[in-house]
């Protein structure tokens, strides 16, 4: 267990490495520097930098070295929790994340929950029941959930709100809560505006749980450990959620890290259209207007992010199964 | 056990008939008629053939230069053909007429079928070239030539804010659309199998960095990536330019689930004697792995790469609807369903929703499709 | 429901004259999208008390799936059509096990109680992810009373019966931490440890090597006599049969095409099938470099079962004018064996 453990650790740790990586490329891909940019951004504000404050700007980012110094300068920097500075906002990269990405997490996470809540229990009936109307019905709708985007659904979800219940779908608190302090009411009225997106976000992750739960649970079910279990006596809902589902959540286990940097993409595209307040809307507005710094934070905390969650369920994965635990011993 | 006189004596029975024909058939045959019996993959390939019809043949069904935008008739709705005049057949449209609204400044059209416009199939319209090729001027349907008055139009579906032909922009949308994940599924059909291949057939430390690097390209969230990429892209950059560059950005990312299917499969046949008996009669590791593994599972190849398209169209529908895959004046199903980005308009304008249906009709079809073709490409697993 | 007894008392009368379980014309079917398959087809045999019958066949015969439908644990899509399984109680009534409700109580209460059974897989037959402790625990718990502790002293006793090594130890470990023949040995200790009456053992010794299976075969006749229990030996394996059983049934396709005392079934078989089973085993007395005798063709799909009797189409002694139109029933031959052919009787 303990090899299996400093394995996952270690890839955890050189996915942490490459997203950094990644997001320090991107920062560097719009053409000029981020001096430059900001000098751009200033001067159509009306400020006109001097040539000597740019100069002192480029070496304090470290513009005029070699590249991997400048990463290890933005590491650096990072490490000390400072993300830079976002000129489109006029505010350090942390005050513009700040809450943003707090309810970035909770809404991935509440959705995650959504998706087990309801995935697994379907996917058991769609798996016992086989070829039922359930089952059809649900292995249906299963594809149609797969099939369409996202930001798709979301488009359809506000359509529909509108014309049919003249509800107008956005945000994740009401008015008088958007900056409030955190209270009962503010946390209550959130999860009553983060259904719709859970919904959302969810269906496509759901549908492929339903799919995968089923697949796996019909093919335990196949198995003689099952014939074993009936020839000893034991009732078939008992044996059934005892035995097989115990054996099919292991691979819904894997899955969960497998959708979780899905469900943060999408999370991204959903907030644009529904106007969330998580990071999305943000990184959308910081890559038009190319502020990088902004837009690396971003992709930087979300690919964190996703690394620790997939490190976590395979943590989750350590629990479950017994097996995993003598895996290259 | 020895070969059988007394089965052959049995009488010819139509099982046997059958049983012969599975045994003598093709593994191309096999997998077919085990496909045939899926109906409703059948029916989504069917579906799909149409849609790759329609990028072949855009020019010729659509109606309208789709660029051409008459900014009077901006936001009109859809006009529909009707066949019949009465119980004579006469195809035609009804006239449209505008006026603003004092009170809104929202144009309000009224359908007014007194004014019949009338059509025809094989019509003549703009010029263009079909295949690329054959200079013509001849449409689907379009605008009868003897009756035709320069003020008429045709605008089957409507039109968007500048007044262009919803119709003939959705034809062309497609177009774009499907070829776009066309190439990105062929760019990292290459990358999937060559490292998938490698990573399958020698397993052992290069098997193990793939899979790591597989591992963690898995475990990144993707569409901030493209996004983050695809917003670098210099905004003087041709429409074809920016085409290429989403489609590599796409693929780097998404070769991923076809080497893992190619590896999967090299891994459980590296051992299979076939492989062996090649590699004992001294044959070229590129030549066992080109000539013999890859053909004998073509079939999974196709499949994964018929459920890996549906995820191509996605990515760019969903950048270019944020507005950083392609960019107007190209149309794609994203750049389409831009403009259906608030509630207002598409409470207002349902028709500009429209693209959602071809969008969602297709990546149906081709999860359908894909998951027939997976499940026929073992004909001997059952 | 009676709770079940531990020791069934058996008085020498009954195991004389009425078998303890009898099973009469079974017919279990598959319903497949590619149409019906008859995996047994009019299968009848009796189980005597403290007795092994021994069902032979090669695979695919139904053997497995005659096992399964007694207790009627048969996976989807098969069904029991008809026939009747009568299992005979303490008192004179005997009940039919077919005609209770599949998952219901009554069933379950003589599967793993009365009746248990062990499979060929020691590997897969165990949940991979419980203890052994765990699983053999719910085994006991089901059918009597004992609590938790009580149950897990019984357990260990039953692993050191069947001789696992450190048994207390054992208990709490998986089943991947268990060599083959130690899986097996707790198989049979998870399937006795209610004492049932009669243990259907699903080619048990198949996935083992020669010397776990002569272990094996050891501790399964001890405890048989221990707890006077009836044993429904399955396999392929003729040399095995030999060795265990007392009575032999042969199937072929589905149905019983012969059955006997195993000294008859073996020194004077009457079917042409079991003919022809015997004479492809390896035999000392066979001269050198001679081939060894097989069973000509295949056996049929069993979608496409041959007209008449099943085996005419392999048959040495086929008879035109019969084997191919008429089914055979089994006809008495000499006082206690019984064979499904025309060779015997035409009626």
């Amino acid at each position: 267990m303990l090899g299996y453990l400093i394995r996952r650790l270690f890839y955890a740790v050189l996915a942490v490495w490459a997203v950094s990586i990644i997001s320090f490329f991107i920062i560097n891909l719009p053409p000029g520097d981020y001096v430059t940019s900001y000098i751009a951004q200033l001067a159509i504000q009306g400020n006109i930098i001097g040539a000597e404050e740019a100069e002192s700007l480029r070496e304090y980012y470290g513009l005029d070295q070699p590249s991997y110094v400048q990463y290890l300068k933005w590491m650096n920097q990072i490490r000390q929790g400072n993300l830079g500075f976002s000129f489109e906002f006029g505010l350090p990269v942390n005050d513009v994340i700040g809450e943003r990405l707090v309810l970035t997490m909770i809404l991935a996470a509440a959705t995650i929950v959504f998706i087990w809540i309801v995935a697994i229990p379907i996917g058991i009936l769609s798996a016992v029941r086989q070829y039922s109307i359930w089952d059809h019905t649900f292995t249906f709708f299963g594809f149609v959930g797969l099939a369409v985007p996202d930001f798709m659904l979301a488009l359809i979800m506000m359509y529909f709100s509108f014309v049919l219940f003249d509800f107008s779908v956005g945000g994740l608190f009401s008015p008088e809560y958007v900056t409030a302090s955190w209270s009962l009411g503010r946390g209550f009225d959130l999860a009553q505006h983060m259904i719709i997106p859970i919904i959302i976000l969810g269906t496509a992750g759901t549908a492929s749980l339903i799919r995968i739960t089923r697949a796996n649970l019909l093919d335990e079910l196949r198995k003689p450990y099952v014939a074993t279990a009936r020839a000893k006596g034991l009732s078939e809902w008992r044996l059934i959620l005892k035995y097989p589902v115990r054996m099919a959540l292991n691979p819904a286990i894997s899955m969960t890290a497998y959708i979780l940097p899905f469900l943060v993409s999408g999370s991204i595209v959903v907030s644009v259209v529904l106007g969330l307040p998580t990071v999305g809307p943000i990184l959308l507005k910081a890559l038009v207007a190319q502020d990088m710094f902004l837009a690396g934070g971003i992709i930087l905390l979300i690919g964190w992010m996703t690394v620790v969650g997939t490190f976590l369920s395979d943590l989750l994965l350590v629990w479950a199964d017994p097996r995993v635990k003598f895996e290259g011993r | 056990m020895e070969s059988n006189p007394v089965e052959q004596e049995l009488a010819p029975e139509i099982e046997d008939i059958v049983e012969e024909r599975i045994s003598v058939a093709s593994q191309r045959q096999l997998i077919w008629w085990r496909f045939r019996k899926h109906r409703v993959a059948v029916v989504a390939t069917a579906l799909i053939v149409i849609f790759y019809t329609i990028v072949i043949f855009a020019d010729f069904l659509a109606t309208n230069v789709p660029a051409d935008s008459e900014a009077f008739r901006g936001l009109m709705p859809p006009q529909q053909v009707h066949i019949f005049d009465g119980w004579k057949p006469s195809p035609h449209v009804c006239a449209v007429t505008g006026a603003r609204n004092p009170i809104t400044y929202q144009k309000d059209y009224v359908t007014d079928c007194t004014e019949k416009i009338q059509v025809r199939l094989f019509a003549r319209g703009y010029d263009y070239k079909l295949f690329g090729v054959i200079p013509t001027d001849r449409h689907l349907i379009g605008l009868s030539d003897d009756t035709l008055r320069p003020e008429d139009y045709i605008y089957i579906l409507g039109t968007d804010k500048q007044g262009r032909d919803m119709y003939s922009r959705l034809l062309f949308g497609t177009r774009i659309s499907l070829t776009i994940g066309l190439f990105g599924v062929a760019l990292s059909l290459v990358l999937g199998i060559v490292l998938g291949a490698v990573s399958g057939f020698y397993g052992g430390l290069i098997d193990n960095l793939i899979q790591r690097l597989v591992e963690i390209v898995r475990s990144i969230p993707s569409i901030p990536l493209y996004m983050g990429m695809a917003a670098a892209f210099p905004h003087d950059w041709s429409i074809l330019k920016i085409y290429f560059a989403i489609t590599i950005i796409i693929s780097l990312f998404a070769w991923t689930d076809l080497g893992r299917v190619v590896r999967g499969r090299f891994l459980t046949m590296r051992d299979e004697d076939f492989v062996t008996a090649a590699m004992l009669s001294g044959a070229s590791q590129r030549r066992i792995i080109f000539r013999h593994m890859l053909p004998s599972f073509y079939s999974h190849i196709i499949a994964a790469a018929t459920l890996a398209l549906p995820l191509m169209i996605i990515a760019e529908t969903t950048l270019s609807f944020l507005g950083l895959g392609l960019r107007p004046p190209a149309i794609s199903w994203g750049t389409l369903l831009q403009d259906a980005q608030n509630v207002q308009t598409i409470a207002l304008t349902p028709w500009l929703m429209i693209p959602a249906i071809p969008v969602i009709l297709v990546i149906l079809a081709l999860n359908f499709m894909g998951d027939g073709l997976r499940d026929a490409a073992d004909p001997y697993s059952n | 429901m009676q709770s079940p007894e531990p020791e069934t008392v058996v008085t020498d009368e009954d195991t004389g004259t009425r078998p303890l379980l009898s099973v009469e014309d079974l017919q279990t079917y598959f319903f497949t999208d590619e149409g019906t398959i008859k995996a047994v087809d009019g299968a009848s045999f009796d189980v005597y008390s403290g007795r092994t019958l021994g069902i032979v066949g090669e695979s695919g015969c139904g053997k497995s799936i005659t096992a399964k439908s007694i207790l009627q644990i048969i996976d989807n899509p098969g069904r029991i059509v008809g026939g009747q399984v009568k299992l005979s109680s303490n008192g004179d009534a005997s009940k039919n096990l077919l005609e209770m409700e599949p998952n219901g109580e009554e069933i379950r209460s003589i599967r793993g109680g009365e009746i248990s059974m062990i499979f060929q897989e020691p590997m897969t037959s165990f949940s991979p992810i419980h203890t052994f402790g765990n699983q053999i625990i719910e085994a006991i718990r089901l059918h009597s009373p004992l609590d938790k502790e009580e149950a897990h002293g019984l357990a260990v006793d039953w692993l050191r019966r069947v001789g696992i090594p450190s048994p207390e130890q054992r208990m709490s470990e998986y089943p991947y931490q268990f060599s083959g023949g130690q899986r097996q040995r707790a198989m049979i200790a998870m399937a006795l440890c209610t004492e049932p009456r009669i243990l259907i053992a699903d080619e048990p010794t198949t996935a083992l090597d020669v010397t776990t299976q002569a272990q094996i075969l050891d501790i399964l006749q001890t405890l048989q006599k221990q707890n006077d229990m009836s044993i429904i030996f399955i396999t392929h394996d003729l040399g095995v049969i030999a060795e265990v059983a007392d009575v032999v049934a042969v199937m072929y396709l589905g149905k019983v095409v012969e059955i006997g005392p195993v000294e008859s079934i073996f020194s004077s078989p009457k079917h042409p099938y079991t003919k022809a089973l015997l004479s492809s085993m390896p035999t000392i007395d066979a001269a050198p470099r001679e081939r060894m005798p097989s069973i000509t063709g295949a056996i049929p799909h069993p979608q496409n079962r041959p007209s008449g009797c099943s085996f005419h189409p392999r048959c040495p002694s086929y008879m035109s004018d019969i084997c191919g139109l008429r089914e055979p029933d089994l006809v008495s031959i000499g006082t206690d064996q019984q064979a499904s052919c025309f060779l015997y009787g035409r009626n």
